[in-house]
């Protein structure tokens, strides 16, 4: 008897933390953002309770505009991160030796040591019409006046896909390496030429590393801020950035928690039909990496 | 040199250094059509290396390597057509075994129609035909084994190339995979080659061995040939059991020698191997356990024949395996001797502590230059 109890106690100081993170830093806020989302203001501090700040945004194009074009964006975001990051990850754990792979992960964890911010006025230094590239440009006579690069969706999607390729390589590693090299030999053996055994046996094989790199990574470029307003500036048009304007320079808090309950349901919406078209569920991808 | 379209394969002085290292070293050997061909050596010989090379994972330092008398050299894998089955099978979890086995020939370009028939055919062939729509992770063992040699089988190869497949198997399936492969061997008529460092396999499956050690190959032969005439003090000793002595020579008499132990004892053994003996010569004596005569002292002395080796010793303990029970018997210089024997279960039968005499011939103490 006292055994059990003593189990079931430590049973519950285990999850605890975890229980209250969820709670009180997940669920409570956004049980409460929820609920204003639902209130309509009426009259100062009067409000009233109704769908109008929904409503509000599907009669406004430039609000469902915003979220279409952030969400096309970052699914190509996620593609070129894909592009990128399978040959990358590839290397690292099919190719490289074993003494350079923990070199090569370590090299591409270190961006992860420097803040998101500081990141992101590297990239503005380089960029600028003043800065490196442009003055570089110039100096070599290639072209006569400042350059500028900042500011257009190029640099913003540059931008995201660097600070989240990580994301992207981490899953897809850990799923190549379980992978027997005798598998791909064998793909060779039996009669496969390079480009078949790819399609047909690495990819397959790597899919659950696929899917949950792509998940975290469109979640996490659907959902940044900071790259897409430094990089993009005021044409970024960034739907985080429609949210942050409720919030802060229009001070309408129902509507910018109606805006973030949209953003979380679009986003959940894309993957959950990202997982039906490659056949996988979030147990085998997510969970397992 | 007119190519022999009579082998699969031929390899000609082939050669592979891995920088200072000779992992295969001057191999030369050819296999006849629809023959088991087991390469035998243990871990680290270079024996896999010499099998990439035939698949065309490796490129030879030099060398040739002929499929159906054409050489193979610069031939990328997949246009080889010499197909291999892995060590840990490497059937693909992704698909199920029917797609596994279509993969090969969807490579190759065969219709659906086509592809259906061969595959329903070779897993007839192997008797599972009732597989094809489960997934690899449903098989159990030895039906893994068989899909993955199915998967080579139905592209209709020269060469089936095999890379210890057996290792990861239990001990009873392992017995029982041994003939299975000899059978499919049969069926399919196709030229197998087997790599292995477990003996009773190569011995049990093979047309011929190969003994491979330090990248060289010592010896080609049958299974017979390679235990009871060995050519190298390392065959002899690698393959079967045997009692093994150090020794200097005292004596040689046409092709006989007789042997002083490093322990003291004399006995008289037959010259085996190259190099001539002399007088004072290092020398490596075997006998099979099989070969040596255990009886009690004093029961049957003289029933040994004249010539015979004969020494006394104690039993030291009983190895009881059935038909394959064995004595360890310690001699007067305190060695321990294998030595067959028949349990009958009866009174008569050997006990520890009892004195025995031991007895073979000359002629299978197989005597080599150490």
């Amino acid at each position: 008897m006292m055994q059990k109890d003593i189990k079931r106690l430590s049973l519950i100081l285990l999850f605890a933390p975890f229980a209250l993170w969820i709670v009180l830093l997940i669920v409570l806020p956004h049980l409460g953002m929820f609920y204003i989302s639902l209130r309509e203001k009426v009259a100062p501090r009067t409000y009233e309770f109704g769908l109008e700040n929904y409503i509000n945004f599907f009669a406004e194009p430039i609000y469902w505009n915003t979220l279409i074009r952030t969400g096309s964006m970052s699914l190509l975001v996620t593609v070129l991160a894909l592009l990128l990051g399978f040959p990358i990850a590839y290397y690292i754990a099919k190719i490289a030796g074993h003494r350079s792979r923990g070199a090569l992960f370590l090299m591409c964890l270190i961006p992860l040591w420097v803040s998101d911010l500081i990141r992101a006025f590297g990239w503005i230094l380089l960029l600028r019409e003043t800065g490196i590239i442009s003055s570089s440009l110039q100096w070599a006579g290639l072209v006569n006046t400042p350059v500028e690069f900042l500011y257009n969706d190029a640099t913003v999607i540059m931008g995201l896909v660097y600070t989240v390729i990580l994301f992207m390589i981490v899953p897809l590693v850990s799923t190549l390496d379980g992978m027997d090299d005798s598998m791909i030999e064998a793909g060779y053996n039996l009669g496969g030429n390079g480009p078949t055994v790819l399609r047909r046996i690495i990819i397959p094989y790597a899919m659950p590393g696929i899917v949950s790199g792509c998940i975290v990574v469109f979640m996490l470029t659907a959902g940044s801020y900071l790259t897409p307003i430094l990089l993009g500036g005021k044409n970024s048009s960034w739907f985080t950035e429609q949210i942050y304007d409720q919030f802060i320079t229009r001070y309408n808090w129902e509507s910018g928690a109606a805006f973030g309950f949209l953003l979380l349901a679009f986003t959940s919406l894309v993957v959950w039909g990202g997982l039906k078209l490659s056949g996988q569920t979030l147990n085998s991808t997510v969970a397992r990496s | 040199m007119q190519p022999n379209t009579e082998n699969d394969l031929e390899c000609i002085r082939i050669q592979k250094h891995f920088g200072s290292v000779r992992a295969v070293d001057d191999v030369s050997f050819e296999i006849p059509k629809g023959s088991f061909f087991s390469i035998l050596g243990p871990s680290g010989c270079g024996k896999t290396t010499l099998m990439r090379m035939i698949a065309g994972f490796e490129q030879p330092s030099s060398g040739d390597i002929r499929i159906k008398g054409k050489s193979v050299i610069g031939t990328p894998p997949n246009r080889r057509n010499v197909k291999m089955v892995f060590q840990h099978l490497a059937l693909f979890p992704m698909m199920n075994v029917y797609e596994n086995i279509a993969y090969g020939l969807r490579c190759a370009g065969a219709s659906k129609d086509v592809i259906r028939t061969k595959v329903h055919d070779v897993l007839e062939r192997i008797s599972l035909p009732d597989v094809a729509n489960r997934e690899i992770s449903q098989l159990s063992g030895g039906q893994k084994q068989r899909i993955a040699i199915a998967r080579c089988m139905v592209l209709d190869p020269d060469v089936l190339l095999l890379d210890e497949p057996l290792g990861a198997l239990d001990l009873k399936l392992r017995e029982a995979m041994k003939i299975e492969l000899k059978l499919l061997q049969h069926q399919f008529d196709t030229t197998f080659v087997y790599i292995t460092h477990d003996q009773s396999e190569a011995l049990v499956m093979s047309d011929n061995v190969a003994i491979m050690n330090q990248g060289k190959f010592v010896q080609i032969g049958t299974p017979q040939e390679l235990y009871h005439n060995p050519s190298a003090a390392f065959v002899a000793g690698f393959v079967g059991d045997t009692n093994r002595w150090a020794g200097r020579v005292t004596r040689v008499e046409g092709n006989t020698v007789e042997v002083e132990t490093e322990a003291g004892l004399a006995m008289r053994g037959s010259i085996r191997g190259a190099g001539a003996l002399g007088v004072g010569d290092k020398v490596s004596a075997f006998v099979r356990p099989e070969f040596i005569t255990a009886t009690k002292a004093g029961t049957s002395a003289g029933q040994t024949g004249t010539g015979q080796n004969v020494i006394d010793g104690r039993v030291d303990s009983i190895l009881f395996n059935g038909a394959n029970s064995r004595v360890l018997v310690r001699d007067r210089a305190g060695e321990l001797i294998e030595a067959d024997v028949v349990l009958t279960g009866g009174p008569q039968d050997l006990k520890p502590k009892d004195d025995v005499t031991l007895s073979w011939s000359p002629e299978q103490t197989m005597s080599f230059k150490a």
